[in-house]
């Protein structure tokens, strides 16, 4: 089975990258770009079929270690 | 003083570090693998040093912050024991959760290798009872990520609780957005845990104990250590 977690800033929180991005691409010459936030993704192959199991183990992950929740968030989802 | 120096793959400035607690203490540290599940009998001090443990992989400091070796640094924190992060060890003892908030990208993006300086904000400390309350020190930084950031309740929590014990300042000790080097909120170089017990600073102490290093403003850090637990004994 097959997953996704996607984590990103929280709202608020200061991105420097995100920024540092949007920049190059108004200097690029790409249209409309209002602004950027970057994030992180994480595809990840799990070795069970429970779908329950994999998305509580999954969630686990995150927490303990994917993401920082004291500035991130993230979303899981299996494929 | 028995110290104990956390060692994780990366990292780099944990001979430095030695160094000066030796320098310091008279006593050579304890140099602890991650691996380890416990600390040396005895030990008073406890420091994850600076360098780049696991490549900075994932986010600074996450993957030593969940190395065997640390739930022994949190049950020793938990039972009060002294507990000194630098650098890249301020970022492991926030992502252990020995301290709040979290060190982000520099807020002008640069790697950051220079000396600044840093104002000592309370001298009542075991971490600050070397220096004066008010006085300036000179130290390197050398970090891509020391922008500290918390929410604003931590942050206002911090300040009320006078947990704040380094800013980034002037020459002069004007604490200003230009001499906030990195963008911290707060100007905030290095935080106290609630107990007091636990502190992280992104500046380099150790670095500057020796007068062949040109400046020996970090050693009230360690001699104020010293006595801290002298008196204590």
């Amino acid at each position: 089975m097959k997953a996704r977690v996607t984590v990103t800033l929280k709202s608020g929180i200061l991105d420097p990258q995100g920024k540092a991005i949007e920049g190059a691409l108004k200097s690029l010459g790409v249209d409309g770009v209002a602004s950027v936030r970057q994030g992180k993704v994480f595809d990840i192959e799990l070795s069970g079929a429970d779908k329950a199991k994999a998305a509580a183990a999954l969630k686990d992950a995150a927490d303990k270690l994917l993401a920082n929740t004291v500035i991130e968030n993230y979303r899981v989802e299996l494929l | 003083m028995k110290s104990a120096v956390v060692v994780f793959p990366g990292i780099n400035r944990e001979r430095d570090m030695a160094r000066a607690l030796k320098l310091a203490s008279g006593h050579e540290a304890a140099m602890v693998w991650h691996a380890e599940t416990s600390l040396p009998k005895g030990t008073d001090l406890v420091v994850v040093p600076g360098g780049f443990s696991y490549g900075d992989y994932l986010r600074c400091g996450a993957i030593a912050a969940r190395a065997p070796v640390m739930d022994a640094v949190r049950d020793f924190a938990a039972q009060g024991g002294l507990v000194l992060g630098v650098c890249n060890g301020f970022q492991i003892l926030c992502e252990a959760g020995l301290l709040p908030g979290v060190l982000m990208r520099n807020a002008r993006l640069k790697f950051i290798c220079r000396d600044v300086h840093l104002r000592v904000e309370r001298s009542d400390t075991p971490f600050t009872r070397g220096y004066n309350a008010g006085q300036v020190i000179r130290v390197p930084v050398a970090h891509g990520e020391g922008n500290y950031e918390a929410d604003e309740e931590t942050i206002k929590r911090l300040e009320s609780e006078g947990r704040v014990l380094y800013r980034y300042c002037s020459p002069e000790g004007a604490v200003n957005e230009s001499a906030n080097i990195n963008g911290a909120a707060h100007s905030i170089a290095g935080v106290v845990s609630e107990r007091g017990n636990v502190l992280g600073m992104m500046p380099h102490p150790e670095n500057h104990v020796e007068d062949i290093m040109g400046c020996t403003d970090g050693r009230g850090l360690f001699a104020g250590l010293v006595a801290h637990l002298e008196k204590a004994a």
